[in-house]
């Protein structure tokens, strides 16, 4: 991260791709293809989530989301999401390789269907295969720094720890381990899950981490593409203030009109 | 492998008979999909796309066929 260089040029360096958009979002859960691909347009974001399911061999002509989101333009991160041990996940990925024909993919497994927290021994495990066989993982898991660090010994080329429970919105429910993670990262940080409105994703930015991934915060919204726009000033707010430098706290007031001078 | 010159598979868990000797890209194809926005697992195994039009679909295969959808 280079934090001297002007905020135009600002941009984010994953696995050697470069953004200028630090936030991702997921595919999921939308009414219909068009609102989604009109909600990726208006978060700006250049990296959207998708799944890998089996195709409905009774009805071919279902529309496709690669009708909608031109992975030409937009880089398609295949997900792992729905996969509770590590075999699963690698069995996924390696078809979202060849379906897609990148490296660059999203590894989660998860621990439990009620918190979907992810299962670290399974994730590390999984990830570790897929940096043998070529993949570049960037990786959900908890918002643990040992964890974080063992990902990146494994050769995760993101580090993507939940803010809150997938799907949930509760926001960032602890900024001291998401900020310990930044602080201990060689690679890219970004907060996935947890996210529900725009101060959640300013907050994630502020803390220092390189982008944020959502899904349900703008899916769920009333109106997901003025969402989409408020997620985008959020995420460039955020990253704006981390670079500025936020004043220092004080436990008083401190006036902001001279003393001197006063009649 | 039958009389009938078909044979039978599973594609995304459910049986189906098919053409003896018929490629999977056929096979895909048949099935309403375009071989390049698809990706083939055989009986566990990635097929890899540049060789779907050479393997022949066998006698007792498992055959799974995704594609991207949203995700989160």
């Amino acid at each position: 991260m280079n934090v001297q260089s002007p905020v135009g040029a600002d941009s984010w360096t994953v696995a050697g791709r470069t953004f200028t958009s630090r936030l991702i979002v997921g595919t999921g859960k939308y009414k219909n293809l068009e609102e989604n691909a009109a909600a990726v347009e208006a978060s700006g974001a250049q990296i959207v989530t998708v799944a890998v399911r089996r195709v409905n061999v009774s009805n071919p002509n279902e529309p496709m989301l690669t009708d909608f989101i031109d992975p030409k333009k937009i880089t398609y991160l295949p997900n792992t999401a729905g996969c509770f041990n590590a075999d699963d996940a690698i069995r996924t990925l390696r078809l979202a390789r060849e379906a897609g024909g990148w490296n660059l993919v999203k590894l989660e497994v998860l621990g439990e269907a009620k918190t979907l927290y992810p299962d670290m021994r399974e994730t590390l495990r999984a990830t570790e295969v897929l940096v043998k066989e070529g993949f570049e993982p960037m990786v959900y898991c908890v918002d643990d720094p040992i964890a974080a660090k063992q990902l990146e010994e494994a050769g995760a080329v993101a580090i993507m720890p939940l803010g809150a429970p997938i799907g949930s919105g509760l926001g960032i429910q602890n900024r001291v381990t998401i900020r310990l993670i930044v602080e201990g990262a060689n690679v890219p940080v970004l907060v996935d899950a947890g996210v529900g409105t725009a101060s959640d994703a300013a907050q994630a930015m502020e803390l220092g981490c390189d982008g944020v991934l959502m899904n349900t915060a703008i899916a769920e919204a009333k109106e997901p593409v003025m969402m989409a726009r408020a997620m985008k000033a959020a995420v460039e707010a955020g990253r704006l203030a981390y670079l500025a430098g936020r004043m220092q706290k004080r436990r008083y007031a401190d006036p902001s009109s001279p003393l001197a001078g006063l009649i | 492998m039958t009389v009938d010159h078909t044979v039978q598979i599973r594609i995304n868990g459910e049986h189906r008979r098919v053409v003896e000797g018929i490629s999977i890209a056929a096979l895909v194809s048949e099935l309403g999909f375009d071989p390049v926005r698809v990706a083939v697992e055989r009986n566990l195994e990635v097929v890899p796309r540049s060789t779907l039009d050479d393997v022949k679909v066998e006698d007792g295969d498992d055959f799974e066929i995704v594609r991207f959808v949203g995700g989160g």
